[in-house]
């Protein structure tokens, strides 16, 4: 188990150093910088100060150990644009959108898993099949236009819920939803898999064999062994929802760390795009390898490969 | 019996919208890019104050809606398909190098696969299109170039499940090269998972094309890419809702016609792609 612990983490480190040299050429891809910031009608002298004040003259790879060594003690920069710290702004915008991921992934097993179960436990019925076509046309959705239609619907034909922002607590309701609607499909479908899989098992056949109640041989006995992968996908999903968080806070008009990435790469703010996509696979990599130690610990069979 | 429903209903989806994408030209009634401010928002045929002129009536510069509707299908399906070669293509290389010769090499594929999952797809697609400047192409390439990690995941996971089969190790008996065994034993029959990602990867390419688009970052106008005429139609959904419907609606049925075709196709080849 310390092998593989260790083994998981020297990947994680390995992915996370990788993509922070991704996040910085990503930044330098569309050439040069200060003409961008200076913008179209700058002189040449505006261009080369600009170039200077920001390290832009230096040679690349001095940048770039500048960058990764002042990002390693938590000092992302400075926005070109806000004239402020970038660790600073993160940590304004960060909270909006934790609270939103948090919501959207609770919402999603909440409906996942009942619906999920319900799925494998009438399997073949028409139930079954109503339950894998919406899971079906649910993934067909696009969610910044479910975004919109839902506030079309509730927000103005309706009037219950707010069309925008965060100010008050139903301001997270349609963006969790919405968020939470890209998840479900995957959850739903890993729910149904697993517990046809349980309910086959020799241990539920023992279980019916002692006369256990129905109650408790679904939620006792297949259910611990199918929720297994349902928590491992969940972990996977919430990175997927955070890196996606920035569809739905442009739509709700929500000012998180997707908002206000999506602001900075219009603007060429490129500091806090770094950060942004940095922090996003950060956040991923820590969800996936907990996932990944915690099902090891569970399950020794998984340490093997 | 249901699957097989399911299965022709994609078909005739997908199709439909081949043989609108490739004869777009031929099918529009009007020029799409063609404006008229005195036909501005003429509501679509079935709703009152509707012409026959304009089966879905006109967008806020008065173009007609189901010119770019199809116009915008052409877009959608273009997309989709040059992702899912290109997607393809590099995803399918890496695992099946990965699964096939294992070791090393497979620990390499691993980790770049690992690397891409930690990568947030929409912020660096956003990323890359405003940089390099929004076209067709760009997006197409980016999409490509980012898409490719379910077909390295699956592919490789199948290869080591076919490498561990006789007829492998009989055509390695018989003194085959490597090449030849990857390419005559195991692609062929690694191919039915991948055609089943290839539906998965299609319908997510136009999915985020869309959203791209309607992110501002995507394809330009006056291009009629359906995500960018929800973003331009989106001032004025309050009062005239089936300006975002319409195109909102295209895009459900396409991309949902995918995944049927996708789940059907999976069942009829037998393949336990997880999706």
């Amino acid at each position: 188990m310390l092998r593989y612990l260790l083994r998981s983490l020297l990947l994680a480190v390995l992915v996370c150093l990788t993509v922070l040299v991704i996040s910085f050429a990503l930044a330098r891809l569309g050439g040069n910088l200060a003409i961008n910031l200076a913008g179209p009608d700058a002189s040449p002298e505006a261009i080369a100060k600009i170039e200077h004040q920001l390290g832009l003259d230096r040679p690349l790879p001095i940048q770039f150990l500048d960058w990764a060594n002042r990002a390693a003690h938590g000092d992302l920069g400075d926005s070109f644009l806000f004239h402020e710290k970038v660790s600073q702004l993160i940590a304004e915008h960060f909270p909006v959108t934790f609270i939103l991921g948090i919501l959207a992934i609770a919402i999603a097993i909440a409906v996942a898993l009942p619906l999920g179960i319900l799925a494998a436990l009438h399997e073949g019925t028409a139930a079954d099949m109503a339950i894998g076509m919406m899971a079906l046309a649910g993934q067909a959705v696009p969610s910044f236009w479910l975004g919109l239609m839902l506030i079309v619907w509730f927000g103005v034909t309706l009037h219950w819920l707010p069309i925008s922002g965060v100010e008050t607590w139903t301001g997270y309701i349609m963006p969790a939803f919405v968020l939470a609607f890209v998840a479900i499909p995957a959850m739903l479908r890993l729910t149904r898999g697993g517990m046809v899989d349980a309910m086959r098992a020799d241990y539920v056949r023992t279980a019916r064999a002692k006369g256990l109640s129905r109650a408790s041989i679904v939620l006792k006995h297949a259910f611990r062994n199918a929720a297994m992968p349902v928590v491992a996908v969940s972990a996977v999903q919430l990175g997927f929802i955070l890196g996606g968080s920035v569809v739905v806070e442009v739509v709700f008009n929500i000012r998180g760390v997707g908002y206000l990435a999506w602001e900075s790469i219009q603007k060429g703010d490129f500091p806090v795009v770094q950060a942004v996509v940095l922090l996003f696979a950060i956040i991923f990599v820590v969800l996936t390898t907990l996932a990944d130690l915690l099902g090891a610990a569970l399950d020794p069979r998984l340490r093997a490969t | 019996m249901r699957h097989r429903i399911a299965l022709w209903l994609g078909v005739l989806i997908v199709g439909t919208a081949a043989v609108v994408a490739i004869f777009a030209p031929l099918l529009v009634p009007h020029d799409p890019f063609a404006q008229n401010l005195s036909q501005r928002f003429i509501p679509p045929a079935w709703m009152k104050g509707g012409s026959s002129e304009h089966l879905l009536g006109t967008d806020q510069l008065g173009r007609d809606y189901f010119a770019r509707l199809i116009l915008g299908t052409r877009i959608s399906m273009m997309i989709g398909t040059t992702t899912i070669m290109m997607a393809g293509f590099i995803g399918t290389t890496l695992g099946v190098l990965g699964g096939y010769f294992g070791g090393k090499l497979d620990r390499v594929v691993m980790f770049i696969i690992s690397c891409r999952l930690a990568i947030p797809l929409i912020l660096v697609a956003l990323t890359v299109v405003s940089l390099i400047g929004s076209s067709l192409t760009v997006v197409m390439l980016t999409l490509g170039l980012l898409l490719w990690e379910r077909f390295a995941v699956v592919s490789r996971a199948a290869t080591r499940q076919v490498c561990g089969l006789d007829y492998v190790a009989a055509a390695w008996a018989a003194g085959c090269s490597r090449l030849a065994i990857i390419l005559r034993e195991v692609l062929p029959n690694i191919a039915h998972h991948l055609v089943v990602i290839a539906t998965i990867d299609m319908a997510i390419a136009i999915l985020l094309e869309a959203a791209l688009s309607f992110l501002g970052l995507g394809v330009p106008p006056p291009l009629p890419s359906w995500g960018l005429m929800i973003a331009e139609a989106k001032d004025y959904m309050f009062f005239k809702p089936w300006v975002i419907e319409i195109p909102g609606l295209a895009l459900l049925v396409l991309v949902l016609g995918i995944n049927l075709l996708g789940d059907g196709l999976r069942d009829a080849l037998g393949a336990q792609t997880e999706r």
